[in-house]
């Protein structure tokens, strides 16, 4: 974490057109190593799937992109995660505005017990904005990005927590989008959702990608297949191993011609 | 009938009456002291007995305003002293001290409350009342001293119950304000507290209870003058205390009198528990 990352490394991630770039990471709660060796280039402005079975640390690994995992006594990193050529694990890093670039999505739908308007004006009012215009357009604003204005415009000081289950995960989506993030990382953004609401939200990344950075976890193979451009497969061969990353492609080929047999074996729900 | 269906049956019978000897408590203390402290309201006057100024037994006169406002007078500079000071401690066990730390600080504050009160007076006699002296000083036995012995003994209380109400707080909200790069003190001030202002209010609510009917230690620290103290430092009688020094030797009016403002008190923390039950309700 505190060697140099070396200068070639930063020039290569620089012309790859990689946003983020990780190279050779572990990953530790306390002694156990969760995740080994990780390589891997997030393409911009493509949404990235993290698929595998469960425990085999792709929501470990999304959250390291962001810096979350600094919450959790007794974690480490070790490797390089490299966010536009900068190695966000450096000693100079600003982790309160790493965290903004890079927002995140929870898999349960996690509005403050505030109103819609509050909720979205939230993260523009912690970073120092005070002008209620501009608080205003950027409410509307990411409200509207997050295909969820129409529904909600007439009721902006109602709780965000009346809303149904799938809105919710919207207004979640827009509250982040009002910070003006770069990247999304999305933590099965559709587990606790029906599915009418899980197609508006996948449609809502399909639009979004065209700005953002998108890397979703899920469990959902054929959402996976349905959403992203690439897709990179995990599995940690047996609990008490570490997790690596298996294989890592383009969707199209992972789904329809993987190179490793365990890939092939996951897809086909031979395991997981 | 069968043996084990008549164990099961004594058994209901014999929780339901733990139970009840609850309520048969409240009843039996609440229907003795009216009784007792009644008549002082139709000899006196309602209006006489609460409003009036003037205390001095011996010549039949029994207004109790100025304990009144030495018991709220006490409570409120106690609450204001120890209530953010309970407050804060409760943010910094659930959300900033590493787990080595907590375990030092939780029992301490438990232990806390588990100090009786007239160690507390003793306390304050030893040393609080000598440091109030020499920096401000009067007799050392009064108002101030009062409010810091209090904001003492409410701290764990209120300190308890609103770590339970922060710890309460989803995780989840936590996440999300870090998540879009809130701080950790903007995340506590915006977030966490609002989401637990309930349970905040409660816990306030609780320890003003614990504060205004507190007896022995403000006995000893408060100096118990009939009179409204006019400095921080000025002597003031509180109804708990008066109505404890007085009991041993009142009689006839006197003693109906204390009973009075035993009523005044019954009713101030009926207050309270109706206040905490309503703000609990809200929040469900």
């Amino acid at each position: 974490m505190a060697e140099p990352v070396p200068a070639d490394a930063i020039q290569e991630n620089m012309l790859s057109g990689d946003k983020i770039d990780v190279r050779d990471l572990d990953f530790y709660y306390g002694d156990f190593k969760a995740l080994e060796g990780v390589t891997v280039g997030i393409k911009r402005n493509a949404i990235t799937a993290f698929i595998g079975p469960s425990g085999c640390g792709k929501s470990t690994f999304l959250r390291s992109l962001n810096r979350m995992n600094d919450l959790i006594d007794g974690t480490r990193v070790e490797g390089t995660v490299l966010l536009d050529g900068k190695d966000i694990y450096a000693e100079d890093v600003d982790v309160v505005d790493l965290r903004r670039r890079v927002g995140m999505i929870f898999q349960q739908a996690n509005p403050f017990p505030l109103s819609i308007y509050e909720n979205i004006a939230y993260g523009p009012r912690i970073h120092g904005l005070r002008n209620k215009a501009e608080l205003d357009t950027i409410v509307e604003d990411s409200l509207t990005k997050a295909n969820l204005w129409k529904e909600v415009k007439d009721k902006l000081g109602q709780p965000g927590t009346d809303l149904s289950g799938g809105q919710q995960q919207r207004l979640c989506i827009a509250r982040v989008l009002a910070v003006n993030p770069e990247v999304l990382l999305m933590d099965e953004p559709c587990s606790a959702i029906d599915p009418t609401s899980t197609q508006k939200i996948e449609d809502l990344m399909d639009k979004l990608k065209d700005n953002f950075t998108i890397v979703i976890v899920t469990h959902n193979m054929q959402q996976a297949a349905r959403v992203s451009d690439y897709t990179a497969f995990f599995l940690a061969e047996d609990t008490n191993l570490p997790a690596k990353l298996i294989e890592y492609d383009m969707t199209d080929i992972v789904f329809t011609n993987p190179t490793d047999k365990r890939t092939e074996n996951y897809i086909t729900g031979r395991f997981g | 009938m069968n043996f084990l269906k008549w164990r099961e049956r004594a058994l209901e019978s014999l929780f339901l009456i733990c139970a009840l000897t609850a309520i048969v408590g409240v009843l039996l203390v609440f229907i003795f002291v009216t009784i007792k402290g009644f008549p002082i309201f139709e000899k006196v006057g309602v209006l006489k007995f609460l409003f009036s100024l003037d205390w001095s037994p011996s010549d039949n006169k029994f207004g109790i305003l100025t304990f009144i406002i030495g018991s709220f007078l006490v409570t409120a500079g106690a609450l204001a002293l120890g209530a953010p000071m309970a407050i804060m401690t409760a943010i910094f066990l659930s959300e900033i001290a590493p787990k080595r730390v907590q375990k030092l600080v939780r029992p301490a504050v438990e232990l806390l409350a588990g100090i009786p009160s007239v160690v507390y007076g003793f306390f304050g006699i030893l040393i609080i009342v000598p440091v109030v002296r020499t920096l401000f000083g009067g007799s050392g036995l009064g108002l101030l001293t009062g409010w810091i012995i209090l904001a003492i003994m409410i701290l764990p209380t209120i300190a308890t119950i609103s770590e339970d109400a922060i710890r309460a707080v989803p995780k989840s909200f936590r996440e999300a304000s870090f998540g879009m790069g809130a701080t950790r003190w903007q995340t506590i001030w915006r977030v966490v507290l609002p989401a637990a202002k309930n349970g905040l209010i409660g816990a306030t609510i609780l320890g003003m209870g614990r504060a205004i009917g507190e007896t022995m230690a403000v006995l000893m620290v408060l100096g118990n003058a009939p009179i409204i103290p006019k400095s921080l430092v000025g002597p003031v009688g509180a109804l708990t205390s008066i109505i404890a020094l007085n009991m041993s030797y009142a009689s006839g009016d006197h003693q109906t009198a204390l009973f009075g403002m035993g009523i005044v008190l019954f009713m101030i923390s009926f207050f309270f528990v109706a206040l905490i039950r309503l703000i609990s309700r809200k929040r469900s």
